[in-house]
């Protein structure tokens, strides 16, 4: 596909959105738009209130102000399940697999809503039941081989080390194919070297399949390197939004983060 | 082709399926042997049916306790609902279905489906809850069963039921039969259960449960017990996955039962109460949660050894609690279960080294 041919259509456009819990406004009057295939990055200090954020976008809380819309279909009355049956799939800060499922069924439990067959054609083992778990077998190790999983598709997802637990996450998002791609921390706990091919991971996945991704971060050197534009937000505010120059050059973010 | 079928058969995947089966078609195989050459003793033989009955109540139970991740306290109640329809639809169809056979099968998919049903209306709002409160409720669901049966009294005449719950309001017809009688519950029944029934019971509930969880269905009931707000963002409806969990193992629950009620003449409400619940509760732990195999071996052993041990006479319960406590300690023991985990290694390692060479 050329350079101009690329869908760059709205996906994500979230406009004064803000939560309270009980007397405390965590997030307010945030505004954010993410075009397809665009990497963008959410940052700001420690207690800034972008996992909330998160949160909001998949309706693991619902916010108490604003409006969340997601290719222009308002998510106000959807739950977390519906969110991501409309396109937004995410990974966890705090990771969150199926621990005792095999690497390669937690991609096909991402899988759930692609599968059409029902209970019964699975206790009586129906034709159909074959052909789709062998179609879904082969797109689940397709997905494995981008993150640099396959060969352990067979082995328990909690015992992979913490950077594959990181990958399979964005694998298993990935497998309930979504329009924006949400990731926490993607980095987390990664040494250099595994944030270098992550950074190639993210960048392929989203080239691959044409999918916008907004990503929260503490490592700016991921954040520099992959997000063409970025959103910093400080105390529930949005502090700054821009391309990552003119985020590094702004004296309010520079302030936020190391004080006066 | 056949070496590479048996070999499939053993593979990682379906290892554990095929024991399971092997085992039941085993031991059937080998008491049928027994009780053609006078080798069982009575009392054994009246063991048969039951334990095939608790087996697949234990195997619906595990799939709701040891899969779905849901403490459920009420199975003898989905037990009992299998066990009186079962009992009241032989009744009926005594007389227009004569094939005992035929009336068995009927009686226990009607077992099934009424349970299913059960299943599904406490399902309802005993889902909404987690952990302790849904043990709870549960438990609660079992004595309503228990208590309602009790007070039910039901005939049957040419016109119909009669359904009643004050014994001198049922009057029925010319040839009318009672079917249930409050406390003392259903007696006079046919005894059309058999034990090759039960034992194609067992493989029933087996294939229904190893191919709900090898499919779309189990991933999802384990990833909402594994973690239920990742579930949840996968598009995963952790409501309704809960809800088949609960249903299929209430229906094994009601065939169970249904087979159980017409394995006796005499059949009183009381029997399934809150210890026949925490009973088969107990088969499901000490078999292991989520292992088919343990559970089967373990209902087996644990409803033959107070029957075995009963020359003990006093001592047998005694004895009973210290095989139970043996059993929890040894299978929690980490020492123990690296021992196992590195012999089952070896094995796979020898077995794999043979094939290569």
């Amino acid at each position: 596909m050329s350079e101009n041919n690329i869908d760059r259509s709205l996906i994500l456009e979230v406009e004064d959105l803000g939560i309270d819990f009980g007397g405390l406004t965590a997030v307010n009057n945030l505004s954010l738009k993410v075009y397809n295939n665009e990497i963008v990055g959410l940052i700001g200090p420690n207690g800034a209130g972008k996992t909330t954020v998160f949160n909001m976008l998949t309706k693991v809380y619902q916010p108490s102000r604003g409006t969340i819309r997601l290719c222009g279909q308002d998510t106000a009355r959807m739950t977390t399940e519906d969110v991501n049956k409309a396109g937004i799939a995410r990974t966890f800060q705090n990771i969150r697999l199926f621990q005792n499922l095999s690497v390669i069924d937690n991609v096909k439990a991402g899988m759930h809503n692609e599968i059409t067959y029902s209970p019964a054609d699975s206790i009586f083992r129906t034709r159909k039941y074959y052909a789709q778990e062998k179609q879904i077998e082969e797109k689940a190790h397709e997905l494995l081989k981008i993150m640099g999983l396959d060969s352990l598709a067979e082995l328990p997802a909690g015992s992979l080390p913490y950077g594959g637990q990181r990958r399979l996450e964005i694998a298993r998002a990935m497998a309930t194919d979504p329009k924006l791609l949400l990731l926490d921390e993607p980095a987390a706990g990664m040494n250099p070297q595994e944030t270098e091919e992550l950074m190639d991971m993210i960048r392929f996945v989203r080239d691959h399949f044409h999918i916008a991704i907004l990503l929260i971060e503490h490592d700016m050197k991921l954040v520099m390197g992959i997000c063409e534009r970025i959103t910093v937000i400080n105390f529930g505010m949005m502090l700054a939004s821009g391309t990552p120059e003119e985020i590094q050059s702004n004296p309010a973010v520079i302030k936020a983060y190391l004080g006066e | 082709m056949m070496k590479n079928f048996i070999s499939k058969l053993f593979d990682q995947k379906l290892r554990s399926r095929t024991i399971s089966y092997l085992l039941v078609i085993i031991a059937f195989i080998i008491l049928q042997i027994m009780s053609s050459t006078g080798g069982l003793s009575s009392l054994l033989k009246s063991l048969l049916v039951p334990v095939c009955c608790y087996t697949v109540a234990a195997i619906g139970l595990n799939l709701n306790v040891g899969f779905s991740g849901e403490l459920n306290l009420g199975q003898a109640g989905f037990m009992s609902v299998g066990a009186f329809t079962g009992i009241c639809v032989s009744g009926v169809l005594a007389s227009s279905i004569t094939n005992p056979l035929l009336r068995l099968i009927i009686a226990i998919v009607a077992g099934a489906l009424i349970a299913a049903a059960m299943g599904y209306i406490i399902g309802i709002p005993v889902l909404k809850l987690q952990g302790d409160y849904l043990a709870i409720v549960t438990l609660a669901f079992g004595q309503i069963i228990k208590s309602l049966i009790t007070n039910m009294y039901l005939g049957f005449d040419e016109n119909g039921l009669h359904m009643s719950f004050v014994e001198n309001k049922v009057s029925l017809g010319a040839g009318g039969k009672m079917l249930l009688q409050g406390p003392m519950g259903a007696t006079g029944t046919q005894r059309i259960a058999t034990f090759t029934i039960g034992v194609i019971l067992i493989l029933c509930a087996l294939t229904i449960v190893y191919n709900l969880i090898y499919s779309k269905s189990g991933r999802a009931i384990m990833g909402c017990r594994d973690n239920r707000i990742a579930a949840e963002s996968i598009g995963i409806n952790v409501a309704n996955t809960k809800m088949l969990a609960f249903i299929i193992s209430a229906s094994l629950a009601g065939a169970a039962g249904a087979l159980y009620g017409l394995n006796y003449s005499t059949l009183v409400p009381n029997k399934f109460d809150f210890n026949t619940s925490i009973l088969i509760l107990v088969f499901v732990v000490l078999g292991g949660l989520g292992n088919m195999t343990g559970t089967i071996i373990s209902t087996t052993i644990l409803m033959l050894l107070p029957e075995l041990l009963r020359s003990l006479q006093d001592y047998r319960m005694l004895i009973y609690a210290v095989v139970l406590i043996v059993i929890m300690l040894v299978t929690n023991n980490a020492f123990l279960q690296t021992k196992a985990a590195k012999l089952r290694e070896s094995l796979i390692k020898g077995k794999k080294g043979a094939k290569q060479s």
